[in-house]
């Protein structure tokens, strides 16, 4: 299958992707890292709020919510 | 919740924590202060509704007719001091070294919750790790193996229940034998690929001289290699630390000079 | 803790971040600590029919379009309904119990020769305030309290921040917001400390100057009592129903003013990039009932009424003074009210009022009845539980629909109270953003009630 790279505000609900690149800078980034936003992490698009923003994502164990701004600016690989 | 001001933080230079010292951390939503409830029972002064100063929750128990002070450090997913909560944490488990250093974890989620004992894990070795939440785990059908678990980690791990009371007796009984010698964790630390423990190697004996275990030279190798302090900073640190020790006064001052800290706003 | 406020470079991350020189170095240790915890687990922890449907079912449930929403203000309402309802028994038995004592108390200092302003001083003034705050306070905190501990630990809490984000967004703040805004509810004091969570200084001090709009647990008396009162007294039969709407609605009104404040500020007084927003979601738990009674009503219900006791006593006896001690023929407390009066009709107030929430500033409990003693001219104040009388003597000095719906406006968006302005200042590290806080609420809620008043006296004249 095609690999392609797409912004995890493109990730589809269900779907889910691999972590590849955090363009987030300072401390933002810390605290992806922090939570575990690391290349190669499996990532699932859950639940969007009833606003269609922010978005719940499943990410080890856990479910984070960001809003659009911070997830465009996290890249992801899906198959 | 709790909350915590920077000029709360003279609590850290109090000397007096009664000895022996346990202190809690571990990230939010794992139960840490029901832990730290079922630990201590009425025996604390709560970290009472905010709105006037807030100071950390301390507590005391008995075991085995020792008497253990317990502090429930603020929850945190990290020890990098990106935020005030984290300083606290961090500082605390630098400066006040507590004999035991319990690390609640999330049995849904112990790969994130592992990121905080590990790190924790830099700094001291008298951890205990306490996989906290089994019932809910096991409702989601997660199982967690506390044997593998510990020889994995290299310090001794309790399963617990803390809300249905469940392992509670075995924790005070690692707590005691860690507190005692009896058990002797030696934390399997990070290997951070040879280029890092390369310069960590390289600067260990270094600061070994230069603090003569003031701070752990490990922690203090690895922050210096990531930028969070240059040498000069820490020893400014430790020096500031030495003579609020001496005034046994107030630490106001130490937390207000904090040389390099970046983390904070 | 002097912070820059102005200075978010490094919470947007886009310019000069120190720690941006080593990054790949932070990077690579995060990686390599991580790549370990994900080792180890793959080791230590076995999935058995991996499942967490359930959690999904209920965020699915409780975030959706339709029925997130509703069941959130549906919340509200039952809440609110739970607390009233709940209240209204124990309150007048407290009442009754407490101003039973009363008698006692004034046989007793007679029995011993006190003069009669000591009784004054003591009884009226200071017992009666005194009883009159905790028949009124503790019920509804009792209720209240559990009732919001419970969905604390319960997770709900982020959800409503997950919510309510996209607005806050809208108003260029942080939906962590929304959970200083819950706390606010339980005491408005603890709310700005709450607002710590919010990492970016500028988007907590908006939280912070705005907290106030959300009506605390000592604001809660006020407004229910002058909701049943007033608007409940409307229907007969759908009196509860329509006092607990009509609180409601105040509730959903003070988050709306928030929302727009928030905006008002953030285009202002407090520009800036927005901060990322990461909000965990923690999973649902099944909260543990004892521990929510012990908490929310040891280290909540009665830190507050502790707090509203110490200041009600002293309170009471000094209005009592002002009320009977004469200047020209007139007491001090009418001097000062008339002197206020004409700012006060302007706004569909009157000048007792606007004294009484001054005279309220140490704590929003005592409003009500510091108002009542400045009506009754003799300083002898009305049993809480004793409706009837209530009405009539709030009637008897003018009181409309109008006036009762301003004051509750007013309640809700006026000044913080001494506790909450001194607590702002401590948060954040200067004199200037409580007064600014104390500024900002003050204006928004003359502004608000006096287009009530004016609308209300339009239609009036329309009508008649």
């Amino acid at each position: 299958m095609e690999k392609h790279v797409i912004t995890l505000d493109r990730l589809p609900i269900g779907k889910t992707g691999r972590v590849a690149a955090i363009l987030h800078k300072g401390l933002s980034r810390r605290r992806f890292l922090d939570l575990g936003f690391v290349p190669g992490t499996l990532i699932t698009t859950y639940f969007t709020s009833f606003t269609g923003d922010p978005t719940a994502y499943r990410i080890r164990g856990t479910t984070i919510a960001l809003r659009k701004e911070d997830s465009s600016k996290i890249l992801v690989i899906t198959e | 919740m709790k909350f915590y001001k920077v000029r709360d933080m003279d609590f850290l230079m109090d000397d007096n924590f009664p000895r022996p010292l346990v202190a809690l951390a571990g990230n939010p939503n794992t139960g840490k202060s029901t832990i730290f409830n079922a630990l201590t029972g009425l025996k604390q002064h709560t970290g009472n509704w905010p709105g006037k100063t807030v100071s950390l929750a301390r507590g005391t128990f008995y075991h085995r007719n020792v008497k253990f002070c317990v502090v429930d450090l603020p929850g945190t997913y990290s020890l990098l001091a990106n935020s005030l909560e984290e300083q606290v944490a961090r500082n605390f488990i630098l400066f006040n070294r507590p004999d035991v250093m319990l690390v609640i974890t999330d049995a849904t989620c112990l790969e994130r919750n592992l990121n905080l004992a590990l790190q924790i894990m830099e700094i001291t070795d008298r951890i205990i790790v306490c996989v906290n939440l089994i019932d809910e785990a096991a409702k989601k059908g997660i199982y967690v193996d506390g044997d593998v678990l510990s020889k994995e980690l290299g310090v001794p791990v309790v399963a617990t229940a803390a809300r249905r009371g469940i392992g509670l007796f075995e924790l005070k009984e690692m707590i005691f034998k860690v507190y005692s010698g009896k058990v002797k964790p030696s934390p399997r630390k990070v290997n951070y690929g040879e280029e890092l423990e390369k310069a960590i190697g390289e600067l260990v004996p270094r600061l070994e001289n230069t603090f003569s275990g003031r701070i752990n030279p490990r922690w203090a190798a690895l922050s210096i290699i990531s930028g969070d302090y240059s040498i000069e900073d820490l020893e400014e640190l430790v020096k500031i630390r030495d003579e609020s020790r001496e005034e046994s006064a107030y630490g106001y001052s130490f937390f207000s000079q904090l040389p390099g800290n970046r983390g904070l706003k | 803790m002097d912070i820059h406020f102005f200075h978010s470079s490094r919470e947007t991350g886009d310019s000069n971040d120190i720690s941006h020189e080593s990054t790949d170095v932070k990077d690579l240790i995060v990686e390599k600590i991580y790549e370990k915890a994900e080792s180890i687990t793959r080791k230590a922890v076995r999935y058995d029919r991996f499942r967490e449907d359930l959690d999904k079912k209920i965020d699915l449930l409780l975030t959706s379009r339709v029925t997130g929403i509703l069941f959130m203000l549906l919340l509200l309402g039952v809440i609110f309904w739970l607390t009233l309802i709940g209240a209204n028994y124990p309150s007048q038995l407290l009442a009754k119990v407490l101003f039973g004592i009363q008698g006692f108390l004034e046989s007793f200092l007679m029995s011993i020769g006190a003069p009669e302003w000591v009784n004054g001083f003591l009884v009226t003034g200071m017992y009666r305030t005194l009883a009159w705050v905790v028949s009124v306070m503790l019920p509804p905190m009792a209720i209240f309290f559990p009732l919001f501990t419970f969905l604390e630990d319960l997770g709900y809490l982020p959800r409503v921040a997950f919510n309510l984000d996209y607005f806050f967004k809208r108003a260029g703040a942080h939906g962590k917001q929304a959970l200083t805004m819950s706390m606010g509810f339980g005491c408005n004091a603890a709310g700005v400390v709450s607002c710590r969570i919010i990492n970016s200084p500028r988007e907590r001090m908006i939280a912070i100057l705005t907290n106030n709009f959300v009506p605390c647990n000592g604001r809660f008396p006020t407004l229910i009592l002058l909701a049943s009162l007033f608007i409940g007294g409307l229907a007969p039969n759908l009196g509860w129903l329509l006092a607990s709407l009509t609180v409601s609605g105040l509730v959903v009104f003070g988050i709306l003013i928030t929302l727009l404040v928030s905006k008002l500020l953030s285009s202002t007084l407090l520009k800036g990039l927005p901060s990322s927003f990461i909000l965990e979601l923690p999973p649902y738990r099944p909260p543990h009932i004892g521990s929510i009674i012990i908490r929310s009503i040891y280290e909540r219900t009665l830190f507050v009424l502790g707090r509203a006791v110490a200041v009600a006593a002293p309170a009471g006896g000094i209005i009592w003074l002002l009320a009977h001690i004469k200047f020209e023929n007139q007491s001090l407390l009418a001097q000062a009210a008339a002197f206020l009066d004409p700012l006060g009709r302007l706004m569909g107030l009157d000048g007792y009022i606007l004294m009484a929430f001054i005279a309220g500033l140490p704590a929003n409990e005592i409003v009500l009845p510091i108002l009542l003693m400045g009506y009754l001219a003799q300083g002898t104040m009305i049993s809480p539980d004793d409706f009837t009388s209530l009405k009539e003597l709030l009637v008897n000095h003018g009181w409309t629909t109008l006036t009762a719906i301003n004051t509750m406006l007013f309640s809700l968006l006026h000044f913080p109270c001494a506790t909450t302005l001194w607590t702002i200042r401590s948060e954040t590290g200067g004199a200037r953003w409580a007064v600014c806080a104390a500024a900002l609420t003050t204006a928004v809620a003359l502004l608000v009630c006096f287009i009530t008043a004016s609308l209300y006296r339009l239609v009036m004249w329309v009508i008649f």
